[in-house]
């Protein structure tokens, strides 16, 4: 392997701001050759920024990056992947309307004078995804594919054009602990066949698993880089914020005798729902947990309005309630924090205050529905400044916030309102360790302040570690009901449909 | 996508004093304003630059530019441009688009005139904006519950409120009523000022308030900002579009009523103003800044928009400039100013 004797990456000094804000900050890195080289930090670290530098999505403001040894330049995605780099966004962007086939071979497809070749494409495809060990029906509508398989989409578009650097950006934060496992078994192949993996990651576990180097970034500036087998999860830690983290499993309070917030029986939706009740009392966290597809988002989109129900009722704080959108919902006292903060959560366009005030505008507005926008200005930064977003300028646009901070204000909006019902649908879905535990100490906080909260996560340990009920949802319906802290491996089997009755 | 600054009103400031430091703040340090001219800050305000600096060249080239009455005869001459302009300005912002400007201008103005002659001269008023508000209406059920795109449904409601408008004056081209009353807004005036460019101002400040300072502004932003995200936070999408629908449909109403106040009868003829206000009004949106993806943009930017086209116009004029290059240097310039900012946001 002479190849690995001169570094496929290697980045030099590279700065990058964003309005002002250092995102990177004269951060050098050389990546070997045919290893998984784990790029590591919290939110805002730059992690993200420094894969998508070497993917040719953004463009340093200072410092070279050098692809073999030799200086490029690039001004977009495609020129990278002409040498050979090619990026799994953390956001997947692939032609939603066009099929997994034609994604795939998108900008490649095997032609004949102008012509492209779909039989000889298939083949191919069926030779990568035996190859890889994939199923995914190449006919399917690319938009309609879950998140875990639209990146199977990427991934497979990926080694299709043959890439030697694949930069992946936190690729499992929306996938399950198997569709992890099954990730990183391809990771390995790859990397066995001699390519090189970047891995943007915020899951240690993950990086330390997998990865033969580790990079730590803190607040722009590289920490160090070193070979994995000599950094812990606390080393990394430590690295990230300076300080070490705290263990997160909060106390449960037993046999609550609290009135019940949140009352759903025989929700149906046709191909999606079959016959869901559940009931969620005052300052009661209930996780639903459940593979991708289970029908887990399905459900708290239906009981929030956001989905239409064909039949069963929804009962709010003893009043039956007739919810048909998002609207009726708020107005019975839910507040629903949605998977997505880009799609569906955030105004990008717009600052912190207007993002965090938006669900109850009528809060900070006069009778006739003019604004007042200082004490508009005064609730926004008193509640970021609560919820310790930084920073809490309540003028700065939400997008230039990271991922964490970001997810923080999609909070503020709903606390704004003072829900008596929260329903959380991944509430740290691509957030750091810190974030991550600022979060979960507030949902603790919430429910003990009498919220009733729902809580749905791919991560099974953070179902377990806040959940003071656990339902586990397979195909639609709800099959296992668990109490406090249950085993994780039962919530497993129960949620693959192995072992023990229907309902427990 | 975005081609300005974020139109939100308490965005865009610069960190104010007494804010908490911590020991993240230091790492990353905020936005602050240090006296230096940035690229955001040609994107969101060269266009203001722009047109003082054209104002100046104008001031200096002709002798003629700088009086009184030019400079009202300007605004006059594209107060009905500028009215469309600012109410389509909501439209857009809301993540829609509207073609059929010209044709409710045009039907409005007809439909005006017609019940001048027909019922009494001072129904024309109440007729021409409640006709374009109607039409408006049926652009924005069009557009939301048949879900039909905007650009498409205006088109075709276009053709159609063109062809009433010919129905209404009988394939001919022209009602005339014949009544003080009628021409009395378009040409008297106030002070030294026409009807028309007061009717512009207040339309303008009206809507920029709207925009800027209620509820419902706000909501236009988060409806063309993000869809999905302001259902999800309650928003009555589909009446929020309808609404800036019948807006900018009462507001070309009232456009059309003042042009067929000034010529003192009702049009059906697209080959004048009516055919080209569509395409001039959304020109002057694009050149003031406002993303035509939705979202992000202003009013006062509109205006800038508008009145930037029509000094070219005017100052052209004086300076015996040929129509067809006025026509050549508004392209160019609507592609700089677009592209600019796209250039700007890419980097």
């Amino acid at each position: 392997m002479s190849a690995t004797a001169v570094a496929p990456v290697r980045l030099v000094s590279i700065g990058k701001r964003y309005s002002g804000t250092k995102a990177l900050d004269d951060v050098s890195v050389e990546v070997a050759g045919g290893t998984v080289h784990a790029l590591v930090g919290a939110n805002g670290a730059g992690k993200s920024t420094l894969g998508k530098i070497v993917g040719g999505v953004i463009r340093p403001d200072d410092g070279q990056l050098y692809i073999d040894d030799r200086p490029v330049r690039y001004t977009s995605p495609r020129e990278a992947r002409i040498d050979g780099i090619a990026t799994i966004a953390q956001e997947l962007a692939p032609v939603p309307r066009m099929s997994v086939l034609e994604n795939v071979f998108l900008g490649i497809e095997p032609r004949r004078r102008g012509l492209v070749q779909r039989r000889r494409m298939r083949h191919q495809y069926a030779e990568l995804t035996s190859q890889w060990g994939f199923e995914l029906d190449p006919n399917a509508e690319v938009g309609m594919l879950r998140t875990a398989d639209k990146q199977k989409v990427e991934i497979l578009r990926a080694v299709a054009c043959d890439a030697r650097v694949i930069v992946m950006d936190e690729p499992t934060s929306s996938l399950t602990s198997v569709e992890t496992k099954t990730l990183h078994r391809m990771i390995r192949t790859l990397r066995g066949s001699g390519r090189t993996i970047v891995y943007v990651s915020h899951f240690l576990d993950e990086v330390l698993d997998l990865a033969d180097t580790v990079t730590v970034l803190r607040s722009g500036r590289l920490v160090r880089t070193a070979p994995a087998a000599e950094e812990t999860e606390e080393s990394l830690v430590a690295g990230m914020f300076g300080v070490a983290a705290e263990a997160e499993h909060f106390e449960k309070p037993d046999g609550l005798s609290a009135p019940v917030l949140l009352d759903v029986s025989g929700l149906e939706r046709k191909g999606v729902l079959r016959d869901v009740s559940l009931q969620i009392r005052a300052g009661e966290i209930v996780g639903l947990a459940g593979l991708v597809g289970s029908g887990r988002t399905e459900l708290a989109r239906a009981i929030a309005g956001a989905d239409p129900i064909d039949s069963g009722t929804i009962v709010v704080d003893g009043k039956e309630r007739r919810i048909r959108s998002p609207a009726d919902a708020m107005a019975a006292g839910m507040a629903f924090l949605p998977e997505s903060r880009k799609d569906e959560g955030l105004f990008m366009e717009l600052s912190l205050a207007s993002n965090t005030t938006f669900a109850d505008l009528r809060a900070v507005a006069s009778r006739f529905g003019v604004l007042r926008r200082a004490a508009e200005r005064v609730k926004a930064r008193s509640l970021l400044n609560s919820l310790s977003v930084e920073p809490p300028n309540p003028s700065m646009r939400v997008a230039n916030l990271s991922g964490g901070n970001q997810q923080k204000v999609l909070f503020a909006r709903w606390l704004f309102r003072n829900p008596r019902v929260l329903i959380l649908d991944e509430p740290t879905r691509g957030v750091d360790v810190a974030a991550r535990a600022a979060i979960h100490r507030l949902i603790n906080d919430l429910a003990a302040e009498g919220t009733a909260v729902l809580l749905i996560s791919s991560e099974i340990e953070e179902v377990l570690g806040l959940a003071h009920r656990v339902l586990v949802m397979r195909l639609g319906s709800i099959t296992r009901e668990f109490s406090a802290d249950p085993p994780l491996d039962a919530v497993m089997e129960a949620a693959f449909g192995l072992g023990g009755s229907t309902t427990a | 996508m975005s081609t300005t600054q974020p139109p939100d009103p308490v965005a865009g400031n610069p960190v104010a004093a007494g804010d908490r430091v911590s020991a993240e703040a230091i790492a990353a340090p905020r936005v602050r304003w240090q006296g230096r001219i940035k690229a955001e800050h040609i994107r969101d305000y060269g266009i203001v630059g722009f047109a003082i600096a054209l104002f100046i060249y104008f001031t200096i080239a002709s002798s003629v530019f700088l009086t009184k009455n030019n400079l009202l005869n300007l605004v006059f001459q594209n107060a009905t441009i500028g009215v469309a302009a600012c109410a389509v300005t909501l439209t857009i912002i809301a993540g829609n688009f509207d073609l059929s400007l010209g044709s409710i201008f045009v039907l409005s103005e007809v439909l005006a005139a017609w019940a001048a002659v027909h019922i009494g001269v001072v129904w024309a008023f109440p007729v021409a904006i409640v006709a374009g508000a109607l039409m408006g209406t049926i652009n924005g059920l069009l557009v939301t519950k048949l879900r039909i795109n905007a650009f498409l449904a205006t088109l075709a409601t276009g053709l159609s409120f063109g062809g009433f408008a010919v129905a209404v004056t009988k394939g001919g081209l022209l009602i005339t009523p014949t009544s003080s009353v009628f021409t009395f807004i378009g040409q008297n005036r106030v002070a030294g000022v026409q009807y028309p460019v007061i009717i512009f101002a207040v339309v303008a400040i009206i809507l920029q308030l709207v925009l800027a300072y209620t509820v419902f502004g706000r909501h236009l932003y988060g409806v063309g900002g993000n869809r999905d995200a302001a259902r999800l936070s309650g928003i009555k999408v589909d009446r929020t579009v309808i609404i800036t629908f019948v807006i900018t449909g009462a507001a070309c109403g009232l456009a059309g009523l003042i042009d067929a106040s000034t010529t003192g009868s009702g049009s059906s003829d697209l080959g004048g103003l009516g055919g080209q206000l569509a395409l001039l009004a959304i020109a002057g949106v694009a050149l003031g800044g406002t993303s035509i993806f939705g979202g992000i943009g202003s009013v006062w930017r509109t205006v800038l928009g508008v009145l930037i086209l029509g000094m070219i116009t005017n100052g052209f004029d004086l300076l015996a400039v040929h129509d067809y290059w006025q026509d050549v240097v508004r392209g160019i310039l609507i592609i700089a100013a677009v592209g600019v900012s796209s250039v700007i946001d890419r980097r």
